[in-house]
């Protein structure tokens, strides 16, 4: 590949304590592309984002993100990196004193100045991009629904159109129906957007749905990268359980029936 | 980034430089009409530039327009595209501010509120009282690790700021008590002044106000991020009583802890009292000791340490209660917690009067 990756990771060490999450592990992401993080559940996925997006010092190894490096920027640029990404955690993480129209403008009000009645507007758009309908503006995060929850992180992930996004487990809990929604919804985005997306998910439909690569985390690194076909070739246990399970081939068979 | 420019030419509509959600509020959409509205001079766009095109696109409609777009590309299209979908038609109409009827709706809301909210207490109140004596009567249900280390968090730990609180006070009254006596040559009264406000009132009252600043608020706290995070309904679709789990081991806790808190205190304010004596009026030790004893009957203690259950009970009662009020968001805990604390500390001081009219009928 010729391009320059949008996010590059090298020789990334992370523990906490004795317990080594990540050790040496290498990743990289291009402009434009969805790029699923599986592994199994405390493979170090959430981590390994939020070492990304700088939430997190990570031990040693370097991460670029758009050619710069997160790991010891200075405020002003961490500032100026954070306004290019967006990030949606695992449960939501909406501030709860704040209703879903506040949660969707607050990083508008902190990064720009905008009249009120464009935040407004423009957060009432993003909210029914997500898909909620036009009464969840005014509710409380305590008020909706898990999958509801989910969206309006989202939501406030994409309020300032930001080039990444980061996106943890965004189907987990969602009907079936909704998380096809929402993966349409994230390839939707992508298009008119440009965006790049990092998924985090277990969600197979989603892996075959919308991810251009997979990547696959055990054992504190990255064990193979691949488009879902490749993955199928890959001589691993974990890897062929997950891919060649019950689950993997009814998605398989799904998709092949389209 | 390009400033954003908008031009009126020949019935077109041009657009030029970057359509960003930073920079698209310096458009004028506001004036002018045309037949068109051209994007080739657009350079970087996303959802704001999206979405002033799109509100152009209305007002012209509505003006009885057909506006075309021209010469966006691929991406472009598409995006305004989306926005059309999800663009209210109509933005939501601005409210005015509250009227005479609406204030007058919220007095009458806030009194409904507070009434129900005394009730809600009275009900939870009786609620506790039954668990505890259901616990009384089957004791194996009780829980001693609980109580026990409640008791080591309210009791225990308030140990060195409730004494070094009680000899400061006793230290205090000692020293204004000699100022006002010495006048008199009645120096020797002090001792009276001293242990009778400290043994009926000061001693007890003070320690609950602590108390009830330090534990009242940290039971609501607790019980609280519990609620919040639905701790509590866990529980009871496990079969626990959360009053019997969480509230009953603390009122407990705090009923047995108060009265010896209250006993170190008095203590400790007799102490301080009687080193100040000592130093500014010169009364002895001896003389203070002896003093005590021959001119203080000990029911001014038994009318101090009488009060201290029924403190602990409603510092226990307020604290568990505004805990499980707390709803899902992190404001509410604040807010509650802070409530929690001065309406224990007002009902303390209520209920203290109370007691003295109470005492002063039966002339004890
Ligand atoms: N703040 C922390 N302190 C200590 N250990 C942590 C912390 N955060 C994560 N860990 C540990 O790091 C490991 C990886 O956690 P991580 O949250 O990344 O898992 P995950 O791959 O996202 O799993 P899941 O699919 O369940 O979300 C786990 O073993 C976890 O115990
Ligand atoms: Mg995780």
């Amino acid at each position: 590949m010729a391009a320059e990756p949008i996010i590059s990771v090298r020789g990334l060490i992370t523990r906490f304590g004795k317990h080594t999450v990540h050790e040496g592990l290498d990743l990289d992401v291009q402009q434009g592309e969805i790029i699923g993080i599986v592994g199994g559940s405390g493979a170090g996925k959430s981590v390994l984002l939020r070492a990304v997006v700088g939430l997190l010092k990570p031990a040693d190894g370097q991460i670029t993100v758009f050619g710069e490096n997160v790991r010891d920027t200075s405020a002003d640029d961490y500032r100026r990196l954070r306004k290019r990404w967006g990030v949606m955690f695992q449960d939501g993480a909406l501030f709860s004193s704040l209703n879903v129209q506040q949660n969707v403008e607050a990083p508008m009000r902190e990064q720009l100045d905008l009249s009120p009645e464009t935040r407004a507007a423009l957060a009432a758009i993003k909210v029914r991009m997500v898909g909620l309908p036009d009464d969840a503006l005014k509710k409380m995060p305590s008020e909706l629904s898990g999958g509801m929850r989910k969206r309006a992180g989202f939501a406030r992930a994409i309020a300032l159109d930001p080039e990444i996004v980061f996106l943890d487990e965004p189907t987990a809990g969602l009907d079936p129906i909704g998380a096809a929604a929402f993966d349409a919804l994230i390839a939707q985005l992508r298009r008119a957007l440009g965006l790049t997306v990092f998924l985090v998910t277990h969600d197979l439909d989603s892996l075959h749905a919308i991810c251009d690569r997979i990547a696959v985390l055990a054992g504190g690194r990255v064990l193979a990268t691949g488009t879902m076909t490749e993955m199928q070739d890959i001589d691993h246990p974990w890897v062929q359980a997950y891919f060649k399970g019950p689950r993997a081939r009814a998605a398989l068979a799904q998709k092949e029936a389209i | 980034m390009t400033r954003p420019q908008i031009a009126l030419s020949e019935g077109i509509f041009v657009l030029e430089g970057d359509l960003l959600i930073g920079t698209v509020e310096g458009l004028d959409l506001r004036h002018g009409l045309a037949e068109a509205i051209d994007l080739s001079g657009v350079r970087q766009f996303d959802t704001a530039g999206a979405w002033a095109i799109v509100t152009l696109e209305r007002r012209l409609q509505s003006a009885g327009l057909n506006p075309q777009i021209t010469g966006a590309s691929a991406l472009q299209t598409d995006l305004i595209a989306t926005l059309r979908q999800n663009m209210l038609l109509t933005e939501a109409p601005s409210t005015n501010g509250p009227t005479i009827a609406d204030r007058l709706e919220q007095l009458g809301r806030k009194a409904v509120s507070s009434l129900q909210q005394t009730l809600a207490i009275i009900g939870f109140l009786g609620q506790v009282v039954a668990t505890i004596f259901g616990l009384v009567l089957r004791p194996s249900r009780i829980r001693w690790t609980a109580i026990v280390h409640h008791m080591q968090q309210v009791g225990l730990n308030a140990v060195p700021i409730v004494s070094l609180m009680a000899f400061l006070i006793g230290v205090v009254l000692a020293f204004q008590g000699a100022a006002q006596l010495r006048q008199f040559g009645a120096e020797v009264f002090v001792v009276d002044l001293i242990a009778i406000s400290v043994l009926r009132e000061l001693g007890i009252l003070l320690t609950a106000i602590i108390v009830a600043g330090r534990s009242g608020s940290a039971f609501t706290a607790a019980i609280g991020s519990m609620k919040m995070r639905e701790e509590i309904d866990a529980m009871r679709t496990l079969g626990l009583d959360p009053v019997e789990v969480l509230v009953a081991p603390r009122v407990i806790a705090l009923i047995l802890m108060l009265p010896v808190l209250g006993i170190i205190a008095n203590f400790s304010g007799l102490v301080g009292g009687a080193i100040m004596s000592w130093i500014e009026l010169g009364v002895s030790p001896g003389v203070f000791q002896a003093r005590l004893a021959s001119n203080t009957g000990v029911w001014h203690l038994g009318v101090g340490l009488i009060k201290a259950p029924f403190f602990a009970l409603i510092i226990g009662i307020v604290g568990c209660f505004e805990g499980m009020q707390v709803k899902g968001n992190a404001e509410s805990l604040g807010h509650l917690t802070s409530t929690s604390v001065v309406l224990s500390i007002f009902l303390v001081i209520a209920a203290d009067a109370l007691f003295s009219i109470f005492f002063a009928i039966l002339e004890v």
